[in-house]
């Protein structure tokens, strides 16, 4: 059904006119010109899309965008704050934590949505959170050891 | 102080160009410190003329065929540049793989950016820091070999007031001067060689600000989805596109056999596409990926002998235990996150297309003849690509893309969706190694006689020191197999032959010492005289704490080793295998790796653990499931890539051999994978893995067999 969303997208509010069964990604990607957000499968199995959601990350390539109405959305261009880096990119910088980078933009938004739920992962609970989102070029341990570090950057609250 | 425009000494070498200084050089390879050793240089760029430009502004424009995968090239031959130039690194901005602005390369594959052009950007570099020292000596009336160049600043440290920056000796001209024969330098003067600067490419990637083909947008673009095939070898029967029509904003578009639906949201696309009413014919021809095996032997080309000594019938005289095994794998993806995507423009007989690919020089002549137009009329840009791994050495999307654009009169985006991506990929061959060989009574090789089939010759000869040995290899990765050999497409996959072929060896080294009752690694030193790979062993026993035993010893540890692109990699596993499920968890890797010069030690060590993790992939999981020319596997739920779960802890060690020139790290790394996990599989449970990948029901039925 054509109809207007409102939400809030990376804090400022965004209002949309569009078939509401569109999935999310589309809309960011084509309607919206935020191209952070990748298409890698299409159907929530790699996480390329990967866009956090009030506070929850989900694959946006699966999620209608009528789902999303009067929600706050955070895509990769909503991390860090003008030219600074938020801590999960400083991180991820620091250790090289891709390689082709295609992936990079739903591993940091999940990345992200993990220490907001749990700012001091454990290793365990950093391997279950990320299990979904796929890397081709096999930058897992560096990503790993980003997301450590980005927790131990976080205490004070940088979140 | 400014440069003297009025000396005449210099005069017939400067032109105005607007933008810049270019050095124009020949790619004199007896310049180079590194020796004339690249087989494949022949093919590498001679009628290029600027590699580099210094602009009014002082910063370096690094002008390469090459394209950045993710392999880090954007990094490493900006260090190579800013060296032999004598500027700061972060003075240097790449552009790569752009067919109207780079000189021509062949394509990024095979480990060549920094072994084969590395050299030809680093003597680019020292002859431009000649050229300009040159020309700060006729300035300064001062003798060239006094002056000293810097950060982009030219001195003489005799007379402290001269000094003058590239920028201001260049001032935005064109210069044309050669000087022959510049050495680059000595490893010992090196300030940005060796070391590991952040990656050129590492902000706009964790700011989601790298823009990939599928990210650029054209003013008016629209997006394509293609009516597919169902299979190969299928036909299409008929065809009724009325109901696409029919969606607002909907256009198909027909170009012989090119069927797409054209609208302005790529969702929109692919909703209309699904409208499409199509049948097909489609093959039975009882091919699966069961019976592909014998299918290959059947089908493969006549053999070629690629490696032979001494005489078999000797070997097998002086035997008192032979060993024969057959080794299979299954075909593989490539799976790059980023699938195939392009986006063209045509207007007034020129075409513009943006491509992922690894061969931006290839896809031009490909879309010139599919337009009907002129090659010089077609421009390749390359921007950031989203993982390659061989996979993406063509682009037919950006042929598609341009055709597309043609025929509606706007610019055309083309993403392959995954399924297309599965369909269309260039698998790694499936494959099948025999390999026959003896032991004498005192425990060594007698004699080895292998036949390679479907894979490819490289890495197919043992480096063992074997008195007798005879390989032959028939068909490859490179084509030349008979028509209907392969039911789809193939091509190199990272370390193309290499993975399949070094499987098959170590596998095959594992078993012979288990039979002789040797140490696995005592065994392999025993036949080894190669000091290099003796290195690269002994240090990779080091590190791990090898302690010599008998396998199957039940600790689950392995060890392999090879040899690809002049590289040496030695890899030493230890794993856990559950006997009741089948599975297997990779506890433990250590790698090293003798690759000569290191220009980038992180780079070295990404390329390493990503190869071992990807490696993982193929050994376990990654196989290519199909039925009549249909691929089954079309996602990722059921074709299953390695997931942060699997991640061992991976150490990797380089090792110092400074004096050989820079070697390819992308691929060696990955080579040694599927023999280290069946050979550490072995030794946990005495279960000898001959397919790969190692699934549990494989691992469940080699157990079984026992």
């Amino acid at each position: 059904m054509q109809r207007t969303i409102s939400f809030t997208l990376n804090g400022k509010p965004a209002r949309v006119t569009t078939d509401d069964e569109r999935m999310l990604l589309w809309v960011l990607r084509s309607d919206l010109g935020l191209t952070g957000a990748k298409f890698g499968c299409g159907e929530g199995l790699c996480g390329a899309c990967t866009v956090v959601v009030d506070q929850q990350a989900v694959r946006s390539c699966s999620v209608p965008v009528k789902d999303i109405a009067g929600k706050r959305v955070v895509t990769i261009e909503g991390l860090g704050n003008g030219d600074k880096l938020h801590p999960i990119q400083e991180a991820f910088l620091k250790h090289h934590a891709f390689q082709c980078g295609y992936c990079t933009s739903g591993m940091l938004v999940n990345a992200y949505a993990l220490l907001l739920k749990t700012p001091k992962p454990t290793r365990a609970e950093i391997l279950q959170h990320m299990e979904d989102n796929l890397c081709r070029c096999g930058a897992h341990v560096r990503i790993v050891e980003a997301i450590q570090e980005a927790a131990g950057a976080v205490k004070g609250g940088a979140l | 102080m400014r440069p003297d425009n009025s000396n005449l000494s210099r005069r017939g070498f400067f032109a105005v160009a607007g933008s810049g200084l270019f050095v124009f050089f020949r790619a004199d390879l007896d310049a180079f410190q590194e020796p004339a050793r690249f087989p494949g240089r022949q093919a590498g760029p001679t009628d290029f003329n600027a590699y580099l430009r210094i602009g009014a502004d002082g910063r370096v424009t690094c002008l390469v065929g090459k394209v950045e995968l993710g392999q880090g090239s954007m990094t490493a031959l900006a260090q190579l540049l800013a060296e032999e130039l004598d500027v700061p690194f972060d003075s240097v901005d790449m552009v790569m793989g752009d067919t109207d602005r780079c000189p021509y390369d062949m394509g990024t594959f095979g480990s060549m950016c920094i072994r084969m052009l590395g050299p030809v950007v680093r003597a680019a570099g020292a002859e431009a820091r000649a050229v300009l020292i040159q020309m700060a000596a006729e300035q300064f009336h001062a003798p060239p070999d006094r002056l000293q160049a810097k950060a982009g600043v030219i001195t003489d440290p005799l007379a402290p007031g001269k000094r003058v920056t590239y920028a201001q000796l260049v001032e935005g001209k064109r210069i044309e001067r050669h000087i022959e024969k510049v050495p680059v330098k000595p490893v010992a003067a090196f300030t940005i060689i060796g070391k590991s600067p952040r990656r050129k490419d590492a902000l706009e990637k964790v700011t989601g600000k790298a823009m990939y083909a599928g990210d650029i947008a054209l003013p008016g673009m629209l997006h394509a989805r293609i009516l597919r095939l169902p299979a190969h070898g299928a036909t299409l029967k008929s065809v009724d596109t009325s109901a696409a029509e029919k969606v607002p904003g909907a256009r198909v578009v027909r170009d012989g056999d090119l069927i797409a639906v054209l609208h302005e949201r790529r969702d929109l696309a692919e909703q209309a596409l699904g409208l499409i009413k199509a049948q097909f014919d489609r093959p039975r021809t009882g091919l699966d990926d069961k019976t592909i095996f014998d299918h290959l032997l059947k089908t493969a080309p006549q053999p070629q002998v690629v490696g032979q000594g001494g005489s078999i019938a000797e070997g097998e005289k002086l035997s008192t235990a032979i060993v024969d095994e057959t080794y299979l794998n299954s075909y593989v993806a490539h799976a790059s996150m980023e699938t195939h995507s392009a986006i063209a423009s045509v207007e007034n007989g020129k075409a513009t297309v943006w491509a992922s690919t690894q061969a931006p020089f290839s896809v031009k002549p490909a879309v010139a003849q599919a337009l009907g137009i002129q090659q010089e009329n077609v421009h390749i840009v390359t921007p950031f690509v989203g993982g390659g791994f061989g996979g993406k050495s063509g682009a037919p999307q950006a042929v598609e893309a341009a055709r597309l654009a043609k025929a509606a009169g706007k610019p055309v985006q083309v993403v392959w969706d995954r399924a297309e991506e599965f369909f269309f990929d260039t698998f790694r061959p499936a494959a099948v190694v025999k390999i026959r060989s003896g032991l004498t009574a005192a425990g060594k090789i007698a004699f080895w006689d292998a036949k390679v089939y479907a894979a490819g010759e490289r890495e197919a000869t043992p480096f063992y020191d074997i008195p007798n040995h005879h390989t032959v290899a028939a068909g490859g990765w490179q084509g030349g197999n008979p028509p209907g050999m392969h039911p789809f497409g193939i091509g190199p996959w990272r370390a193309p032959s290499a993975n399949t072929n070094t499987f098959a060896r170590e596998s095959h080294i594992d078993i012979l010492a288990a039979k002789a009752g040797v140490d696995p690694l005592e065994f392999r030193l025993s036949h080894l005289t190669d000091p290099r790979m003796r290195r690269a062993l002994e240090t990779v026993a080091k590190q791990f704490a090898w302690k010599p035993a008998k396998t199957p010893s039940g600790r689950g540890v392995g060890v392999a080793c090879g040899i690809y692109s002049n590289t040496y990699v030695a890899t030493m596993a230890e794993l856990a295998v559950d006997k009741s499920s089948g599975s297997v968890q990779v506890k433990r890797v250590v790698t090293a790796l003798d690759a000569g010069l290191i220009v980038n030690p992180d780079g070295l060590r990404q390329q390493m653990e990503g190869s071992i993790t990807m490696g993982l992939g193929y050994s376990l999981t990654e196989e290519v499931r199909f039925q009549d020319g249909e691929v089954l596997d079309r996602n990722f739920d059921s074709y299953q890539l390695p997931r942060f779960s699997w991640l061992p802890k991976i150490e990797t060690i380089i090792i110092d051999n400074p004096g050989l020139p820079a070697q390819g790290c992308g691929e060696p790394p990955i080579t040694t994978m599927g023999a280290v996990v069946a050979n550490a599989i072995y030794d946990a449970v005495g279960a000898r893995l001959l397919q790969l990948p190692m699934t549990p029901a494989r691992i469940l039925a080699a157990l079984k067999k026992g």
